[in-house]
């Protein structure tokens, strides 16, 4: 294919003006979602950084490299990074914001301007968290156990009040995409013909809108306590610790389908595109996401089964976490389903989900094993649980995003990216996944438990292994940002549809113009119809 | 004024997403507020006696009238919204005028029960001479979750009071439509019908004196 450079130049939403200042005063729904991926990404590197640092230190036992406050201030910084600066907001957000309005056929968000306020709000929060983690830094957790964190000497207020301010922008970014599905979609496209990105959005929304709040509440209430001693939580004065982790659960377990519920979404996504059909059911999906979000709300008891609740309710948290694991296997089976006999083409954004639905189910299964309460006994607070959540979390939402970020790179920059580089990468990634994460299921169960800088000298071989795995992963992140930000100069041009995705985004420009469709969109035919299409021969030249 | 934003196709449809989208947000700060219920669920089982003596404690004339002129300014509110709707801004501005003036009273009284509380040595925190002089175990965290809902409740009805000013102010000027004070209305709504929720649980449902 003949380049032809600067194909767009001027017609696309990166042309025209391209001052600081019309970035940082657009409206426009791709350059904000473009600066939340920016932002969100930087983010990851540096919660990335601190996770090396702490593996560094496990390499042997007792003090190598950093003394336990301050191990302790580095995983709760990794923590706090991590969820509410990367993956709370790097889908919805960031592919959430540019994807959103496309596959619905609008011009863009229904409320633009709140859109834009969204991401200062982030960036505040962001700087007032980061300002608490290097200026004293918390040494709590990211979960913020009362009385500890009421009584620590660190500087856990300015933690607080930057993941609260960071709750605004999840929840005005939630109530916009909520209502942008709701009053926005093209003239004819109906509910059950909108793309699974768009419904797994909205599920997400839906969460971080109910959600939030009751985050924003306790951490206020946190707050209280450390600075003036309340004793809201404190049970001299009547209180109960247990009744705060009720309500940070009541948020922080739906947050976790935060994060998970737009993987899928992308995963819906990315498998239909390259096994070229129709989802194996595109009902299932609808129905499973629904019920993640609803079933989601009631699963959160099953953090605390060691706190203190009765067996009754102990029994039910735990059926009612295995119900969103069945909603869940529903998922798996239909992309599954959807792979075999598709005309299947092996690319970097396939691979990532092959790992991803790997990943996905080994970490669901260990969750449906820790939401059994006799296992749990044994596993809670063990490195089984610490390696079960980054199953879920980096195995599903980290690989998601990357299959994200290989899938819509054409879109959202015009250019194609090294294929044997991605290709490569995308196996390097799940190496060293496995390396890192498989050895601390096996800690866990030997009794090693989560956040201690020292364990005995028997278990070493294993932190030997998982902190040679981080090292493999953290090469494979630094080499795809790397060949990504060459790609953005020297990548091959992208056709339109590099992919030829049947996917409504895909019926624009890439990048796309300002207001995104020139005319009124063309979403006749249905976003997962490969009927009567020519097979691709494949990607634009590759380098 | 009559034009609609470039990225809708109807002025009709962006109000339709605006008014919508206030409903959205609504349900988010009616889960801010179900934490504070929550709590008080919870305490309230633990401690029922402490929490029947505090209700008790608390001025219910005050607590009432508030609820009184909470009532009377959301109707003015939607009198006002109504004049609007019907072309009839000076009626409107005036309306929504006393809905902000009466949730400045409202302030006033919820601030002189704060003096009061004060003045009795009840502080949140189980600080003070009331609870040193012998309160019932659980009257400390009864009158924390006071100070705690009442005040959070306190800064929503100054926010939306600060808004319905600033709207009555445009309404003056005959830049604000109608669409936009429902919003505005629809806001000042539910800081009333928390409020609602909070009277009984504050004021009315006090037990036999200890």
């Amino acid at each position: 294919m003949t380049p032809t450079t600067e194909r767009h130049a001027g017609e696309s939403y990166l042309g025209g003006e391209r001052t600081l200042r019309s970035w940082l005063t657009t409206r426009d729904h791709k350059r904000i979602g473009l600066m939340f991926l920016i932002a969100t990404s930087l983010f990851l590197f540096v919660g990335g950084l601190f996770a090396l640092l702490l593996r560094l230190e496990l390499l042997a036992p007792r003090e190598t490299l950093m003394g336990p406050m301050t191990y302790n201030r580095m995983f709760t910084a990794h923590g706090v990074v991590m969820v509410w600066l990367f993956m709370i907001p790097a889908i919805p957000s960031g592919f959430g914001n540019f994807l959103l309005p496309l596959m619905i056929g609008a011009n863009d968000v229904a409320f633009p301007r709140l859109n834009l306020a969204s991401f200062y709000i982030y960036v505040a929060g962001a700087v007032v968290a980061l300002f608490g983690l290097f200026m004293g830094g918390a040494d709590t957790g990211w979960t913020f156990y009362v009385p500890y964190s009421a009584q620590t000497a660190t500087a856990v207020v300015p933690v607080l009040i930057g993941v609260f301010i960071l709750g605004w922008s999840s929840i005005v970014t939630g109530v916009n995409f909520i209502a942008t599905v709701h009053t926005m979609r093209a003239k004819g496209l109906q509910w059950m013909q909108m793309p699974l990105f768009v419904w797994a959005i909205y599920g997400t929304s839906v969460i971080q809108v109910l959600a939030t709040p009751v985050l924003g509440l306790v951490l206020l209430l946190i707050g209280m306590e450390h600075l003036f001693d309340w004793g809201i939580f404190d049970p001299r004065r009547g209180g109960d610790p247990v009744i705060f982790q009720h309500l940070f659960w009541f948020y922080s377990h739906p947050a976790v389908y935060i994060m998970v519920l737009p993987a899928m979404g992308v995963i819906s996504e990315v498998v239909c595109a390259f096994s070229r059909k129709n989802p194996l059911s595109y009902q299932a999906i609808v129905i499973a996401t629904v019920g993640i979000t609803f079933f989601g709300f009631l699963a959160w008891g099953h953090h605390m089964f060691t706190a203190g609740m009765s067996t009754f309710a102990a029994g039910s948290f735990g059926i009612l976490s295995m119900v969103v694991a069945i909603f869940s296997a529903i998922k798996v089976f239909t992309w599954t389903g959807t792979l075999y006999q598709g005309s299947i083409s092996l690319k970097a954004p396939l691979l990532y989900v092959l790992a991803f639905l790997f990943l996905f189910v080994f970490g669901g299964m260990t969750g449906v094993a820790v939401a059994t309460m006799s296992l749990d006994v044994h596993w809670h607070d063990t490195y089984f649980v610490v390696a079960h959540f980054h199953f879920i979390m980096v195995g599903g939402t980290l690989t998601a995003f990357l299959a994200a970020v290989h899938y819509w790179f054409p879109k959202v920059t015009g250019r194609n990216y090294p294929e044997t580089w991605g290709v490569a990468m995308a196996v390097l990634v799940f190496i060293g996944f496995n390396v890192t994460f498989v050895p601390q299921f096996l800690l866990g169960n030997l009794g090693m438990p989560r956040r201690y800088y020292d364990y005995p000298e028997s278990m070493q071989w294993l932190h030997v292994i998982s902190t040679g795995g981080s090292w493999l992963l953290g090469i494979a992140l630094l080499t795809t940002v790397l060949y990504l930000a060459w790609s953005l100069r020297h990548g091959a041009v992208a056709t339109d549809n590099p992919w030829h995705s049947a996917g409504f985004e895909w019926r624009t420009a890439s990048p796309p113009p300002p207001y995104n469709f020139p005319g009124s969109p063309a979403l006749h035919r249905g976003a997962y119809d490969y009927t009567g299409q020519e097979p691709p021969e494949g990607p634009a030249a590759l380098p | 004024m009559a034009e609609h934003a470039a990225h809708f196709e109807s002025l009709a449809r962006q109000q339709t997403a605006a008014r919508f989208a206030m409903w959205v947000f609504l349900a988010s700060e009616l889960l801010l507020f179900a934490g504070l219920f929550f709590l008080y669920m919870c305490y309230r089982l633990y401690w029922p006696a402490a929490f029947a003596s505090g209700v008790g404690h608390n001025h219910a004339l005050l607590g009432t009238v508030n609820t009184i002129v909470l009532i009377t300014a959301s109707i003015t509110v939607a009198m006002g919204l109504r004049k609007l709707q019907h072309g009839a801004p000076r009626a409107a501005f005036r309306l929504v005028a006393t809905t902000v003036l009466l949730a400045g009273l409202f302030l006033v009284v919820k601030l002189t029960e704060y003096g009061v509380h004060i003045d009795e040595g009840i502080l949140p925190g189980g600080r003070g001479r009331y609870f040193a002089e012998g309160a019932l175990p659980g009257e400390a965290a009864f009158f924390t979750l006071y100070w705690l809902t009442t005040g959070l409740h306190a800064i929503h009805v100054t926010v939306g009071a600060g808004v319905l000013l600033v709207m009555a102010w445009r309404i003056r000027r005959g830049t604000l439509r109608a669409a936009q004070l429902e919003l505005g209305a629809l806001y000042w709504h539910l800081v009333d019908a928390i409020w609602i929720f909070l009277w009984p649980l504050y004021y009315l449902t006090g037990g036999a004196p200890k």
